[in-house]
């Protein structure tokens, strides 16, 4: 079984921050399917169309026929673990600091042996599940976990080093008025987080449940307004060297599209929540962030947007914020890129389908509820994975986005 | 340039104006100035109405350069916020019923709107307990039996010290059922203009009316009469307790925008000095 971790103490206030460092990046473009489907939370390999062979490592043709038809698709993840090392010594950085490492040969059911990073709670000879993660290069590694899940196991560290688990972590929710912001605050209380600053943005609109979440110790009323950036550069000095992970809940829906809903002041005010705010935060406590991404149980790991669907493809129902949504989701892939190469803090993207709150009243069901959304963050957090489609809405959406992008426009 | 533009502007001014002697009398301190003006702040409330409507932006504001990198030797910004955000002037185009009136809109108010003489009527003792307040006729009269009748064309001020509450949340005192803050109610405001010709309506509070002034009749009453006599507001105001309850001079002059349905703008009062 796993040591569970124990709170982190007080950080020592003269002793050098540790710096990131990187896990090797360097992926062929093939192998990037890895990634891919590490990003998605799935596990899947090359398999081969014409002799059924599973592929690894991910290659141009097939190992056995030398088709060229070979297909991601998700494999049998189970194996057996041949043979374990435990390095004692590595010329690279990043393994260095985290000596000494785990790592053995795994035999799949599927087929082929592969070399995967080991949990601790495995033992050469066992059964065990394979399992695809993003490391801290953004890049898809695999780890060996016991096939049963064993006590405390996500606090093993090479779980650690791949997930952004709130347990210990200090987390802002950008705007806790929100109905999803509610959600996600108690969620994250649940979920073991240290502390939770919850975003105020409307300090006189009185809320009954903000104020009962309030009454919890670990939650920290912030007088935060994203489109103020006097406000989100005040909060960011305050308690920007203490946010291990941001969530931004703050969101402007309106209804109405564009060709008959002649208002730039929504379009505007759309733009300025949800794209402006984004960056607002990102050029404030983004920064500090990256500079604490090594730093040590309770490093900055982890920035969630809270997106649509429909930053994808366009609802022109509700076009002008659709057009800020896909606004969003350009911001948050050029600070997934810049987060990469300045230390790791991952950015997770979570769509949401319509979501079951006051700007959806009359969108039929299934509609997401907001708790849903805010378990969907949790699970992403401790799993590590950075592109969550919730509901059956967004991952139907998901598919036929995949499958036919202009019949999916067509259809919206 | 020719020498009798130059004669012009070296003559001595001529002694024994209003005008000069008002400088002398601010110089000495005779004349002080009282700033009425609340800070454009990002924080500073603005009013609120259901979300399904459009919004006044609130102040907002954005560094062009700080003699860094973006402009070496000059320090300025960019800013935006709406007609009615911060201290500011409410023209009669604002509301439905002075729609139609002639000069209506800040760009062609008359200049001479722009300085007038104000009454403050000190509601702040009955506020303090009682954000809603309403100012009556009975109220009026009574301020006039100690004060003298209020001469025609003058602002109308009411101090409520509103504008001492914490910001924004006592400031908007939001509950429920909406806002709770001081104002005149559906009757004296029609008789302000019809009995006393009064220019306008001047406040503490985020708006000219009460809190609560959608449940009057008619709804908004000091937006609904005043502008649909072609006459004008003032709101978000501060220091209204350092005025003398008559005798003050008041400018205020909103920008001139196009259409304009009204202004931030800087209030300033000239008022004898204490005694």
């Amino acid at each position: 079984m796993t040591e569970p971790l124990t709170r982190p103490p007080r950080k020592n206030p003269v002793a050098r921050t540790r710096q990131a460092t990187r896990p090797p990046a360097p992926r062929s473009r093939r192998a990037l399917g890895l990634t891919a489907a590490a990003a998605l939370g799935r596990f899947e390999l090359q398999v081969c169309q014409d002799c059924n062979t599973t592929q690894y490592p991910p290659r141009e043709v097939c190992g056995h026929c030398l088709s060229e038809r070979l297909r991601w698709q998700p494999v049998d993840a189970s194996g057996r673990l041949l043979a374990l090392t435990v390095l004692s010594h590595s010329n690279d950085l990043y393994f260095r600091e985290r000596l000494p490492w785990r790592i053995g040969s795994v035999e799949m059911a599927a087929g082929p042996t592969v070399v995967a990073h080991v949990h601790g709670d495995c033992k050469e000879g066992d059964t065990v599940r394979l399992s695809l993660k993003l490391d801290r290069s953004g890049q898809a590694v695999m780890i060996a976990l016991p096939q049963e899940a064993t006590p405390n196991m996500e606090d093993d560290k090479t779980l650690r080093e791949t997930s952004c688990d709130p347990k210990f972590r200090r987390v802002l929710v950008t705007d806790g008025k929100t109905a999803v912001g509610l959600a996600v605050i108690q969620a994250l209380l649940d979920a073991g987080a240290t502390t939770v600053f919850a975003g105020d943005p409307e300090t006189w609109r009185r809320s009954a449940q903000f104020d009962a979440l309030c009454e919890d110790p670990r939650v920290l009323v912030q007088d935060l307004n994203i489109t103020d950036g006097d406000s989100v550069e005040r909060i960011s000095r305050s308690i920007g060297g203490k946010v291990d992970i941001l969530i931004n809940t703050a969101d402007y829906q309106r209804e109405g599209g564009i060709l008959f809903n002649r208002d730039m002041n929504k379009a505007r005010e759309a733009l300025d929540v949800n794209c402006m705010g984004l960056i607002r935060l990102a050029q404030h406590f983004g920064p500090a962030m990256a500079g604490r991404a090594a730093d040590g149980i309770n490093n900055a790991v982890a920035w969630v947007n809270v997106l649509s669907i429909y930053a994808h493809a366009n609802l022109p129902a509700q076009g002008l914020w659709a057009m800020s949504q896909a606004a969003a989701l350009s911001v948050s892939q050029c600070l997934r890129q810049e987060f990469l190469h300045a230390g790791g803090v991952r950015v997770v993207n979570v769509f949401s389908g319509p979501l079951d709150h006051e700007w959806e009243q009359r969108t039929p069901p299934p509609r997401v509820a907001p708790r849903a959304v805010a378990a969907a963050i949790v699970k992403a957090l401790r799993e590590g994975s950075e592109d969550v489609y919730v509901g059956d809405v967004a991952q139907e959406f998901l598919a036929r986005w995949r499958d036919n992008p202009k019949g999916l426009e067509r259809e919206l | 340039m020719t020498t009798t533009e130059t004669d012009k502007k070296t003559a001595p001014p001529a002694t024994g104006t209003a005008l000069v002697q008002l400088m002398s009398e601010l110089a000495s301190g005779k004349i002080t100035i009282v700033d009425l003006t609340e800070t454009l702040t990002p924080e500073f409330p603005t009013i609120v109405l259901p979300p399904e409507f459009g919004q006044a932006w609130p102040f907002r504001i954005e560094e062009i350069s700080h003699y860094d990198e973006r402009g070496p030797a000059w320090y300025w910004n960019n800013f935006s916020m709406s007609e009615h955000t911060g201290t500011h002037f409410d023209a009669p185009v604002h509301w439905v019923s002075g729609k139609d009136q002639p000069d209506n809109t800040v760009d062609t108010i008359p200049l001479n709107a722009f300085i007038a003489q104000a009454c403050v009527l000190d509601c702040s003792a009955e506020s303090r307990d009682n954000p809603d307040f309403l100012l009556t006729i009975d109220f009026v009269e009574q301020w006039e039996a100690k004060h003298g009748r209020i001469p025609p064309r003058s602002w109308v001020f009411m101090r409520t010290d509103w504008s001492r509450r914490d910001k924004p949340v006592e400031y908007l005192n939001m509950r429920e059922d909406g806002a709770h803050s001081p104002g005149p109610d559906a009757q004296v405001v029609p008789w302000l203009v019809k009995e006393r010709d009064a220019h306008g309506f001047g406040t503490e509070s985020v708006g000219t009316d009460t809190g609560q002034a959608q449940h009057l009749d008619p709804p908004f009453p000091c937006h609904y009469f005043m502008h649909g006599n072609n006459r004008y507001g003032l709101q978000c105001m501060t220091n209204l307790d350092r005025l003398p309850p008559t005798g003050a001079v008041i400018f205020a002059a909103p920008l001139k925008i196009r259409r304009g349905s009204g202004s931030p703008l800087r209030v300033l009062a000239l008022t004898p000095a204490a005694a």
